[in-house]
């Protein structure tokens, strides 16, 4: 056995082995859906009622407002208008009211826009706000419009709803609003990635620095060059990154398959959404999942999968090889934190325009250059390959990705040859730059 | 005897520093050779470069009548002065990794290891942990380590080190059988009895040169005062002194004697022996007489002060 193939085959079962690997490959898929199925089970918690008590004067809305008990339970409006506004808001605390909704008498309808008062103990949400505002303004309107003698149902009717169908060049057609899907998807692969990245570096950093510590460095490159020991060292890592998100995607693709079976939603099939679908899913929580799921079934997730194989590789054999030079050059892990903070923050950098350019237009100027920069690509075109990216960008991309890493692999080795036989003192940049010339 | 490992005016430098100064070695085949040299003389720059850590400035390396190149790491064995092995690794596996870095096939570095852990009578360390191990265990572990691919020429630096007299002892006896066995060992320690017990041939190096080199007894031949232990009975003290002193130096010395006698050191210059037998036996009755050979460590202390500057 050749031995480079040692090295990766001892770092690969050095980590395997680590129980943290196990817990994690294992105990964290299931945590992320416990923590989904938590916040899933607590949106549909049903609200506590709240109690809203109305004083209208003009006898005008509070039939609209009492309408709006039938579609949400969220709130329970009452029309107290017979009683005394002054008593009314002396007895909010007492009988228990979250609020009280004053409509004073007025002659001029416009007068009502401004003269409308809430009284409450606690602030309400904007959301209430508004929608009261909403109920109190449609009913203005409708006033409005038979006082100055329109039609309403003619005007009702010459009102249009347009709905654009979003279809793609290649024929496929996608939902509207479930932009969301894509979106989430590579959001968490750019953001997989990042962790995946932070994570295995940090392990190769530490394997680097417990070998120096430990001294064993002088035996084992007594046998081996300091090149071979380095790479071996970032393959047999990154092979159990590799092995953990194999774990992952099997245990992902199977859930999605089995609750794609649950839900009743046709698999491998490109089927247009029906529009009876569409709208139940504007209420039906069962529908919104049943939509997403086809659309997730939609996305390229054979592409999304090779991408993210890619891209983890070359970043992360880019990034292992800053870890493990700045491994080599400190004595041990406090002393690593002044180098490694300019390489957090490319990544960094890379995860908030995934998010927020990405996410507002795909493949707008800056989102297609970071998803070229080799320090950001790997997180950038992630979140970008869901949305659909020629495959030109791609290949540019990644020739530029590993080209860079094979620069940054040179450039490790040399301080990481110097770096380990240096026992004693943290390097400066200076020195650093000294032990590239050596 | 043909020498196993030649090193030809060999030259480090790190940055401004010189670590080496063309430095010269001979080392005989099947002998057990001491480097030696105070602390930051450049041994450890020296062990480094044998073993391929770091390459040479200039000079070349003959090791074996062939130019040193990548194949031989596979016939050194090393033992840094800076023990390490895997903490958290089982002594089996981390042995079996390590022979097999050294070119071992799997199966033939179990056999070697079955052999040295029966040898050792470490039988039951297979499963354990090195964390789990005493530093001497460690130690022994290490030194297993760096023999089980049978090499050519093992250097070990401070191999006693961290060892209680009896491990000490056994780990002596493992060397010397070693050499029996014709390899060649390279010794660099601080501990000049060990030198003076296992050596043939030294080296010292201080300051980045090389000061000294030779067979243990050409060495001490070089650095021999010609000076004498004497006891004599007398019963003129002043004569004898006179008559002495007239040709030789001397001056008071002190070892253990039965006799109440006179104990003096006298430096003969060029004179033999023979000569002072002479005047000593005129005088009185000769007790004792035995040249002082300088120690190893008298050798070392002599040179590293005289190379003060």
């Amino acid at each position: 056995m050749s031995i480079i193939s040692l090295i990766i085959k001892r770092e690969f079962i050095a980590k395997v082995r680590n129980k943290s690997f196990v817990v994690m490959t294992f105990l964290s898929p299931l945590l992320f859906v416990a923590i989904a199925v938590f916040i899933g089970y607590l949106s549909t918690m049903k609200a506590e009622t709240k109690r809203i008590a109305i004083h209208d004067e003009t006898g005008l809305f509070a039939a609209d407002f009492l309408k709006e008990n039938k579609k949400s339970a969220e709130f329970k409006y009452l029309n107290l208008s017979e009683i005394d506004v002054k008593a009314l808001k002396d007895s909010i605390t007492k009988e228990n009211f979250n609020g009280l909704i004053v409509i004073p008498k007025t002659n001029d309808a416009k007068d009502l826009e401004s003269k409308i008062e809430f009284i409450s103990n606690n602030s309400p949400s904007i959301s209430f706000v508004e929608n009261t505002q909403d109920i109190i303004a449609s009913k203005i309107t409708k006033l409005n419009l038979q006082s100055a003698k329109l039609d309403t149902l003619a005007i009702q009717k010459a009102q249009s709803k347009v709905n654009i169908h979003l279809v793609k060049a290649s024929g496929e057609e996608s939902l509207k609003g479930l932009n969301e899907v894509k979106i989430g998807i590579g959001g968490a692969f750019g953001y997989l990635i990042m962790m995946f990245i932070i994570i295995y570096g940090n392990m190769v950093m530490r394997s680097v620095i417990e070998e120096k510590t430990n001294r064993i460095i002088e035996i084992i490159i007594s046998s081996v060059k300091p090149f071979q020991l380095m790479i071996g060292k970032i393959v047999g890592t990154s092979l159990a990154g590799i092995l953990q998100f194999t774990i992952w995607a099997i245990i992902g693709l199977s859930l999605m398959f089995t609750a794609s079976v649950f839900f009743d939603v046709n698999v491998g099939t490109t089927a247009k959404i029906p529009p009876v679908l569409m709208q139940s899913a504007q209420h039906d929580f069962s529908g919104i999942i049943q939509m997403g799921l086809r659309e997730a079934w939609n996305l390229p997730i054979a592409s999304i999968l090779i991408g993210f194989v890619i891209y983890f590789i070359g970043g992360y054999f880019l990034y292992s090889s800053f870890y493990a030079a700045i491994g080599a050059a400190v004595d041990n892990q406090t002393d690593s934190q002044q180098f490694l903070l300019p390489i957090l923050m490319p990544l960094i950098l890379s995860v908030y325009i995934g998010f927020f350019t990405v996410v507002n237009d795909p493949h707008g100027t800056v989102a297609v250059v970071f998803s070229m920069i080799p320090l950001t690509s790997p997180i950038v075109m992630l979140m970008r390959i869901p949305f659909g990216v020629p495959w030109w960008q791609i290949a540019i991309s990644v020739s530029l990705l590993f080209a860079t890493f094979f620069l940054v692999v040179w450039f490790a080795a040399k301080i990481y040859r110097i770096g380990i036989l240096m026992y004693g003192k943290k390097p400066t940049w200076k020195e650093l730059y000294k032990w590239l010339k050596y | 005897m043909s020498n196993l490992l030649e090193v030809h005016k060999v030259v480090k430098q790190y940055g401004d520093y010189v670590a080496l100064n063309e430095v010269s070695l001979n080392v005989p085949k099947g002998s057990i050779y001491g480097l030696l040299g105070p602390n930051g003389a450049g041994k450890t720059s020296l062990i480094r470069i044998i073993n391929q850590i770091t390459l040479p400035d200039s000079g070349e390396i003959i090791l074996d009548g062939e130019k040193l190149q990548p194949k031989h790491v596979q016939t050194i064995g090393y033992l840094p002065e800076e023990r390490g092995l895997y903490s958290s690794m089982k002594v089996g596996e981390q042995c079996l990794y390590l022979a097999q870095m050294k070119g071992l096939s799997k199966a033939e570095a179990k056999k070697q290891l079955d052999y040295w852990f029966d040898r050792l009578g470490i039988q039951g360390w297979w499963n354990k942990k090195i964390q789990e191990l005493s530093k001497g265990m460690a130690q022994k572990i290490q030194f297993v380590v760096c023999v089980l691919h049978k090499p050519k020429l093992l250097i070990l630096d401070e191999p006693f080190s961290g060892f209680d007299p009896v491990n000490a002892n056994i780990i002596k006896d493992e060397i010397l059988a070693l050499k029996e066995q014709g390899s060649t060992i390279i010794f660099s320690t601080h501990r000049m009895e060990s030198v003076e017990e296992l050596c043939e041939n030294i080296a010292l190096i201080h300051k980045s040169n090389k000061l000294i080199e030779g067979k243990v007894a050409d060495v001490k031949r070089q650095f021999r005062t010609n000076s004498f232990e004497v006891g004599i009975l007398t019963n003129n003290v002043e004569g004898l002194m006179y008559d002495i002193t007239q040709k030789f130096t001397v001056s008071p010395a002190s070892f253990k004697s039965l006799n109440d006698d006179l104990k003096l050191n006298i430096q003969i210059g060029n004179a033999t022996p023979n000569e002072l037998l002479n005047v000593l036996t005129q005088r009185g009755q000769v007790t004792h007489f035995v040249e002082k050979i300088p120690s190893i460590n008298d050798i070392f202390i002599q040179t590293v002060t005289e190379n003060k500057v």
